[in-house]
């Protein structure tokens, strides 16, 4: 965890913040999960919640849930054929055991192959790393559930979770 | 046929006034049809249905203002086309959010009828 990056990045323009992300992943940086860059998938998979990372569940995951997307997590989010093709090809093409490998760090740790899990936020690596978030944060007004990732990662939508 | 709207995908850009003589034209066809009322759709917008939520819910009750997703938390552009010029500009886009959202508010389709008062209502929202 770097504190000091933080407020060095509110007062430098995206550009350089990319470029420093980019440097920190590329140097091993474990907290960078490379955001969603395809721009259907970004606005179909990043309007009711941002656009999850497909480098944080394995294409066994990203496969299911493309496979109902009429019922998920009790919305309706489906698209058509042809779009959901594209968004499936993205997620499995970089999915945490496909070519997002580089970023899955240790978050499939304790996730039996071929179990598909449908949450990030019950992955055993997720619940570990927020097991000391207090019961009142979660249950905060600007935060209303755990999947907001974005309520506490200020720059979760840029790909980047530390703390 | 439907392939070939699908596939059509990109930059049909419309306005708000074009999608709205679009949905007139389709309530036209129901009986009794009198025209849209920007008051009918704002009590629309601002009521439950029988569910958890209104249109409000996620779009806030002052459309001209930014939303916040009812169980995700997420922001929610101004649903207004005064306060967001990117609204009502892409008919698939339109149809498609209306279909999601009336699900989820009144368990059902909205009428042509319907869509056509909460437009009429937002494009009365200033900013
Ligand atoms: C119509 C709204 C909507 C759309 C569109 C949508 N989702 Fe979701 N998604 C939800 C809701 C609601 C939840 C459950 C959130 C919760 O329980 O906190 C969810 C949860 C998730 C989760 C689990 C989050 C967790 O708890 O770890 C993943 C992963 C996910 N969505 C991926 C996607 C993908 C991929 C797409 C694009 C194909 C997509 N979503 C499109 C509404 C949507
Ligand atoms: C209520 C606030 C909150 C929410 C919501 C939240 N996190 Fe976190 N997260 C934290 C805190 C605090 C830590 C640091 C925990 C520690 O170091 O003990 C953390 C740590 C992490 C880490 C490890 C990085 C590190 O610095 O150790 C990852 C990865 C992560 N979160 C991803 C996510 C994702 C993905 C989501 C959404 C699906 C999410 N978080 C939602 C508060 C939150
Ligand atoms: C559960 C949350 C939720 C509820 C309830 C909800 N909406 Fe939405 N609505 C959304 C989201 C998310 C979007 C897409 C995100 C975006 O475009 O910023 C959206 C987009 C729209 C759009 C697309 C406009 C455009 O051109 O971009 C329309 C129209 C719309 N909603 C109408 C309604 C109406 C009418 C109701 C009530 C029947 C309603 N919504 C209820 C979440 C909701």
């Amino acid at each position: 965890m770097n504190l000091t990056y933080r407020p060095l990045v509110l007062g430098i323009t995206a550009l350089c913040f990319s470029a420093i992300v980019l440097g920190r992943a590329q140097a091993g940086g474990n907290h960078f999960y490379a955001p969603v860059v395809d721009q259907v998938v970004k606005e179909e998979c990043g309007s009711c919640h941002i656009a999850f990372a497909p480098s944080m569940l394995p294409a066994s995951s990203w496969q299911r849930m493309m496979g109902n997307l009429k019922n998920h997590f009790g919305d309706d989010a489906s698209v058509d054929a042809e779009t959901a093709a594209r968004i499936s090809r993205y997620h499995m093409a970089n999915a945490a055991d496909a070519g997002g490998q580089r970023y899955s760090g240790k978050l499939l740790k304790g996730v039996a192959p071929g179990s598909a899990p449908q949450r990030i936020t019950e992955l055993p690596a997720w619940v570990r790393e927020h097991r000391k978030v207090p019961g009142w944060e979660w249950r905060h007004k600007d935060v209303r559930t755990k999947a907001n990732c974005a309520a506490c990662h200020a720059y979760a939508e840029q790909g980047y979770y530390d703390e | 046929m439907a392939t070939l709207f699908l596939t059509a995908q990109p930059a049909v850009a419309e306005t708000p006034n074009e999608i709205q003589a679009a949905l007139k034209q389709e309530a036209a066809g129901a009986s009794g049809f009198q025209g849209f009322s920007a008051a009918r759709g704002e009590d629309f917008f601002k009521a439950k249905h029988g569910g958890e939520w209104s249109c409000a819910s996620c779009h806030s009750g002052n459309p001209a203002a930014p939303g916040k997703h009812a169980r995700t938390g997420k922001a929610i552009g101004p649903l207004a086309p005064s306060a967001n010029a990117e609204r009502f500009s892409n008919p698939k886009k339109v149809a498609k959010w209306f279909k999601r959202n009336c699900s989820d508010v009144l368990n059902r389709v909205c009428t042509p009828q319907e869509k056509g008062d909460v437009l009429a209502y937002l494009l009365t929202v200033k900013k």
